[in-house]
């Protein structure tokens, strides 16, 4: 028999036992629809994490002052004065993968305009920074060269901080104060989120020149970070070599000895995040296989069924001369076809939950076309692979026996 | 419609020097049921020519059932050998039977076994599926083979709309679909009454005297009477042969017979 009267066959066949068909569907709808959602939903949140990432700068080092050995007690990181301007100078010129860097510092201070106060990280900068971080101002400008050098006091709001000291306010040119000092404020920038490494509010942050932070509000000279950017995400490991090595030697760290600083590369923690998601991966293939293996027995139970309701039919069709295969054939594509409806149908129910999820709890999703395609393929696999048995007995009937069947 | 074998039912001479439709030579079947052997057949053996139209008999146990399903191939014996048009079938694979019950053999049962809820006109096309036979020729066929059983305005019709008589032609029509060597008829009349069984038997003469060759299983005797020759079966073997003298023509008895519209 030729494939499209088989498929025609198969299809009328399931239409007969609509209420039947549609039950044992429910199994692969309800696991196709739960992958396709959950894969949908994972990759959303996979997607922004690594756009997130991405606009953080996978090509990015974060150099920090280290850990301090003093008489056996170890404080935490933060803590050597070690690290200076002149360490900054040094490795965009002396290390051949980097491409810039932003030295910084930073303290918690309380800010306060009019009658508003609020506690906020001040973060010491050079105005370069917000270029290497992509970080556009939503009003006004950065800082200037000008401004580091003389130290001036003037500041850029991140957005959390325009929020709970404005409102809806203009801040440009008005005056905050931070602690005691009076800072005047020039840019304040776009809402950036919250961080995907570390969970914290971006914009819960206000910038002030390096130089500023470091003589008027901390009394320090040394630096707390450097921000390095590498060539490429690629050459960050190198980066991250060739900045240790030279700081070994700038701060003269006899071999053996432990370093003063420490340095972080964003790129192990985009690694790290594509490690999650490989993770995730496994537990979903793990979570569809017992989805899509419950619908399977659940459509062998019916085909059983209806070989058995249907034995004097193969009797009539082998008599007029349908071989075994060709009854194995029509048993098998039937199967085929309630799994690939459940698939399809499976997509649907899975699209729209997903976009009903991402709506009510504004996640993004994401669905791969791939994961349509392959779910769809599963979905028809695990039916034949279960209608291979209900096909076989059915192949394997005795015409004879068949026909007398009541 | 010309059967395969037309010519030579026309000129008695060749039929005479070919080769016989069907060739039984000692045929035996032998059932295991549980622990005893149960001999359904004990050395059968028959020649039935082309052209030729037989009624078969016996009471049940008699091994006709057994015989059948061995004619029909759809069993094969378990000793002697069973010669179809001069081929030795009874020792082909199951795959090799279904080609030959397509090609060659058509069946009518008693219960007419038409496949429910699908239409006269597609339960006659059912043995073209397995066959390669395009799907517009199916169509064609099919009708052309209803028209010839007096149904070509029930092609539409399921089988639940039709009468037992206009069942029975719908499941002929099908046995004739793929133009087989031989009919093959299982109790065709035993659920009909006695005028739509002559008007069976009246179809089954016309399609004999087209040259087909019939092969009827009954346990009437008047149906027996509409056939050229009468096979009786008793214990496993053939107990009886001959040649009804004076078959009865179906179309002179249905005029004596009141007419009841069903």
């Amino acid at each position: 028999m030729e494939f499209s009267a088989a498929f025609l066959l198969a299809l009328r066949a399931l239409g007969r036992n609509k209420m039947r068909s549609s039950l044992t569907m429910l199994g692969m709808i309800i696991g196709v629809g739960a992958v396709i959602a959950v894969i949908g939903i994972g990759q959303g949140a996979a997607a922004k994490a690594q756009e997130q990432l991405a606009a953080l700068g996978s090509n990015m080092l974060m150099v920090g002052s280290g850990s301090v050995n003093r008489y056996g007690l170890h404080t935490g990181h933060g803590q050597t004065k070690t690290l200076v301007l002149a360490d900054a100078r040094a490795i965009v010129r002396e290390c051949p993968s980097v491409s810039a860097a932003a030295p910084g510092t930073g303290t918690g201070q309380q800010i306060v305009y009019g009658n508003q106060n609020w506690a906020a990280q001040i973060n010491g900068n050079e105005p370069q920074y917000f270029g290497v971080r992509n970080w556009p101002f939503a009003n006004g400008t950065s800082f200037s060269e000008d401004d580091v050098t003389q130290a001036a006091t003037v500041a850029v709001l991140g957005d959390t901080v325009r929020k709970y000291l404005f409102g809806s306010g203009n801040p440009i040119g008005e005056t905050i104060r931070i602690g005691t000092l009076p800072f005047k404020v020039v840019g304040v920038l776009a809402p950036k989120g919250i961080s995907p490494g570390s969970g914290q509010d971006q914009d819960d942050v206000i910038f002030a020149p390096l130089t500023t932070v470091q003589r008027k509000l901390l009394g320090q000279e040394w630096l707390r970070w450097i921000m390095v950017s590498a060539v490429s995400r690629q050459a960050s490991y190198v980066a991250q070599h060739q900045i240790e090595s030279l700081l070994r030697d700038r701060h003269k760290i006899r071999p053996g000895d432990p370093d003063d600083f420490v340095v972080l590369n964003l790129a192990d923690v985009a690694d790290a995040a594509a490690e999650g998601g490989t993770v995730m991966t496994i537990l979903l293939t793990i979570v569809a296989s017992v989805a899509l293996l419950v619908g399977g027995i659940g459509i062998m139970n019916i085909m059983l069924v209806s070989v058995s309701e249907r034995t004097r039919e193969i009797g009539i069709r082998m008599a007029v001369g349908a071989t075994g295969e060709d009854v194995q054939r029509q048993f098998l594509i039937e199967a085929a076809v309630l799994g690939m409806i459940g698939g399809v149908l499976g997509i649907i129910f899975g699209v729209i939950s997903s976009v009903v999820v991402s709506q009510t709890l504004g996640w993004p999703i994401l669905i791969p076309p791939y994961a349509i395609a392959v779910s769809t393929l599963f979905a028809i696999a695990t039916a034949m692979f279960f209608g291979f048995y209900p096909a076989l007995r059915a192949s394997q009937l005795n015409p004879i026996e068949a026909l007398r069947y009541e | 419609m010309a059967f395969r074998n037309s010519t030579i039912a026309e000129n008695p001479a060749a039929a005479r020097t070919s080769v016989p439709v069907v060739d039984v030579r000692e045929v035996r079947k032998t059932y295991q049921l549980g622990e005893t052997e149960v001999h359904a057949l004990r050395g059968v053996s028959v020649n039935i020519g082309a052209g030729d139209f037989v009624a078969i008999m016996g009471a049940s146990g008699s091994g006709k059932s057994t015989f059948m399903n061995i004619l029909g191939c759809l069993d094969g014996p378990t000793s002697g050998e069973y010669l179809l048009e001069g081929r030795d079938v009874s020792r082909l694979t199951k795959k090799q039977l279904a080609r030959i019950r397509n090609q060659k053999i058509g069946f009518v049962f008693q219960g007419f076994n038409l496949l429910g809820r699908t239409t006269a006109l597609e339960n006659t096309e059912l043995p073209m599926l397995y066959s390669r036979v395009s799907k517009k020729d199916r169509e064609s066929r099919a009708r052309e083979t209803l028209a010839l059983v007096g149904l070509a305005d029930r092609a539409e019709h399921f089988p639940s709309q039709l009468s037992g008589g206009q069942q029975q032609r719908v499941a002929i029509a099908r046995a004739l679909t793929n133009k087989p060597l031989l009919l093959l008829a299982d109790e065709p009349t035993g659920n009909l009454d006695s005028r739509t069984s002559v008007e069976v038997m009246e179809l089954f003469q016309r399609l004999n005297a087209d040259g087909l060759t019939i092969i009827l299983v009954t346990h009437e005797p008047d149906i027996a009477q509409f056939a050229k020759r009468e096979i009786v079966f008793r214990d496993g073997q053939i107990r009886r042969d001959e040649i009804v003298a004076i078959p009865q023509v179906a179309s002179e008895v249905l005029k004596t017979m009141p007419t009841i519209k069903d």
